[in-house]
């Protein structure tokens, strides 16, 4: 069997930065990086990228030596990607925030409304049940994280988790602000509208979980691969009949249900902001997907079923 | 806000490298966007014109503001245009930098100079709008000029250096206005939502004034660069 050489460049320097020799030919682009590794330690895998042109795209780590378009002296070129977080880890972090935040405006602790107000209960039967609602969306949030998603990347960027975390932390302060504010305005239709817009938002909790464990059951753990995913038994994931990322469009129901719940323009900006943020994901999930897959349901939208 | 020298009224920002919006485009584009920076060009330079002739005759500028707002409303907010330019693709900058650069400036001229008519006096006022005046003759002429293929080296020297003065005094202006219209803000409680209200929200224009001022740190930093990187290009020259 003959074994490989593999000289890995700098992609906008074209530095010689590592060579390996006697690189088996069934190795993959993983493999590869944890020997880079070896020899530049602060490059871990996860921040690198390698590439068989200094521009052309990231090669996958499943990717295997001798299946690429390179002689028995293969030469990559890497690009660093910077400092990287896990999935995981950011999900946890930029979720723990919103819970915790808007239970200290619910409990009024001081600093907030004044001292006349510390410690005190709001005298609306509503602004209890938001807590509630809002405590139980992000617990639900967290234990999908750590028990429900597969991830297909391990990592990204270390900078997304201050981006990440100023956009749910601070919408959950602006909103947690209001609804919880001693001069708090209940809805204008009162209990009914409360009703409803509770009916809502746990159908939507219901649906979003359906579509997360549908998802989950699609993909065998520790695998990458990618598949249709096709309505179940459960009729919450009938939604995929119509739509392909029903996750989403679950989402943007709870909140518009919790928009109306509260009656808070906060609450009813933040939904608007999901929704423009879910739809650019839905439409490059779609687009992927037609491009991967030549018979994928021509009735499906990415997110409204439809219309977008 | 940072607006003074760049964005992308007939073209260039301080991205954007001089040919790039030459490449391709169609012979329509180009006659309006010579249209559109001549008559920007014109406009700015009547509002020079003025200026000067109200100083001169007057020997004081209280009462400038009046005598120039129409004109400066009139083509300050037409320059929302060059967004849709972006928008649309005949100028090759990005649609983000340039509705920020405007949006800045509409806000100045609505938001402050118009709605808060005690400090349209203010030496501040005048300081910005000099600023304006010879920042914007200067960029149009010079997107006039390089649609024509004819760029005379002193206006192509002149957009490159005269932000280094034109810049931090500009932005001295604006501070320095927004900071004597805080008063005004506070007392009338102008543009701000109390609570309780229906809609659970509230927002105080006089915070906002204050965060827009600290705002003015970051963008001045961050343009700063962009500007004096655009100088590279010409020491060849």
């Amino acid at each position: 069997m003959k074994h490989y050489e593999v000289e890995i460049l700098d992609a906008k320097t074209r530095e010689k930065l590592c060579f390996l020799d006697k690189v088996e030919p069934n190795a993959t682009i993983a493999e590869i990086k944890t020997l880079f590794t070896k020899s530049h330690p602060q490059w871990y895998p996860a921040r690198q990228s390698l590439r068989l042109d200094p521009k052309g795209k990231s090669l996958k780590d499943e990717d295997v030596l001798q299946n690429l378009p390179v002689g028995t002296t293969a030469t990559l070129y890497f690009r660093d990607l910077g400092a990287q977080i896990s999935w995981v880890t950011v999900f946890l972090t930029e979720y723990a925030g919103p819970l915790l935040i808007y239970l200290l405006f619910y409990f009024r602790v001081p600093f907030i409304y004044g001292p006349k107000y510390d410690f005190t209960s709001s005298r609306h039967s509503v602004v209890h049940l938001a807590c509630i609602c809002h405590s139980f969306h992000y617990v639900k949030r967290l234990l999908e994280t750590l028990f429900v998603h597969r991830f297909s990347h391990g990592t990204m960027p270390l900078r997304n988790i201050f981006k990440n975390c100023t956009y749910y932390w601070g919408f959950a302060a602006w909103m947690a602000y209001y609804i919880n504010h001693p001069l708090y305005t209940p809805p204008a239709y009162g209990e009914d509208q409360v009703k409803l817009a509770l009916i809502i938002f746990l159908f939507c909790q219901l649906g979003n979980f359906s579509i997360h464990i549908a998802l989950r059951n699609l993909r065998p753990a520790g695998s990458k691969t990618r598949k249709i995913p096709y309505p179940t038994k459960n009729p919450f994931t009938w939604l995929f009949l119509l739509v392909s990322c029903p996750n989403y469009t679950y989402e943007v129901g709870s909140w518009i249900g919790f928009t109306i719940m509260t009656q808070c323009l906060p609450v009813a900006l933040f939904s608007l902001v999901g929704f423009v943020q879910m739809t650019i994901w839905a439409k490059g999930k779609h687009r992927s997907y037609l491009k991967e897959f030549r018979d994928y349901p021509a009735l499906r939208s990415p997110i409204v079923p439809f219309l977008l | 806000m940072a607006a003074s020298e760049e964005d992308g009224g007939g073209s260039g920002s301080p991205e954007e490298k001089e040919n790039g919006k030459k490449r391709s485009l169609g012979a329509l584009a180009t006659a309006w966007l010579a249209f559109y920076n001549i008559a920007m060009t014109a406009g700015w330079l009547v509002l020079a014109i003025a200026m000067a002739r109200f100083y001169m005759q007057k020997g004081t500028h209280k009462g400038l503001y009046r005598s120039i707002q129409k004109t400066l409303k009139f083509f300050q907010t037409f320059a929302l245009l060059e967004v849709v330019h972006c928008a649309v693709g005949i100028v090759r900058t990005s649609v983000l930098v340039t509705g920020v650069q405007v949006s800045s400036r509409i806000f100045m001229v609505w938001f402050i100079t118009h709605s808060i008519k005690q400090i349209q006096n203010e030496e501040s006022v005048i300081l910005f709008l000099v600023v304006w005046t010879v920042t914007e003759i200067t960029r149009y002429s010079f997107y006039t000029f390089s649609l024509l293929n004819h760029l005379p080296y002193f206006i192509k020297w002149a957009r490159y250096n005269f932000f280094i003065i034109l810049y931090p005094v500009g932005v001295a202006g604006e501070l320095l206005t927004i900071y004597a219209a805080l008063p005004y803000v506070k007392k009338t409680g102008m543009f701000s939502l109390r609570l309780p209200n229906k809609y659970n929200v509230s927002f105080d224009y006089y915070y906002f004034l204050i965060i827009i001022m600290l705002s003015y740190i970051p963008c001045v930093i961050s343009f700063s660069g962009c500007y004096l990187r655009n100088q590279q290009p010409d020491i060849q020259k």
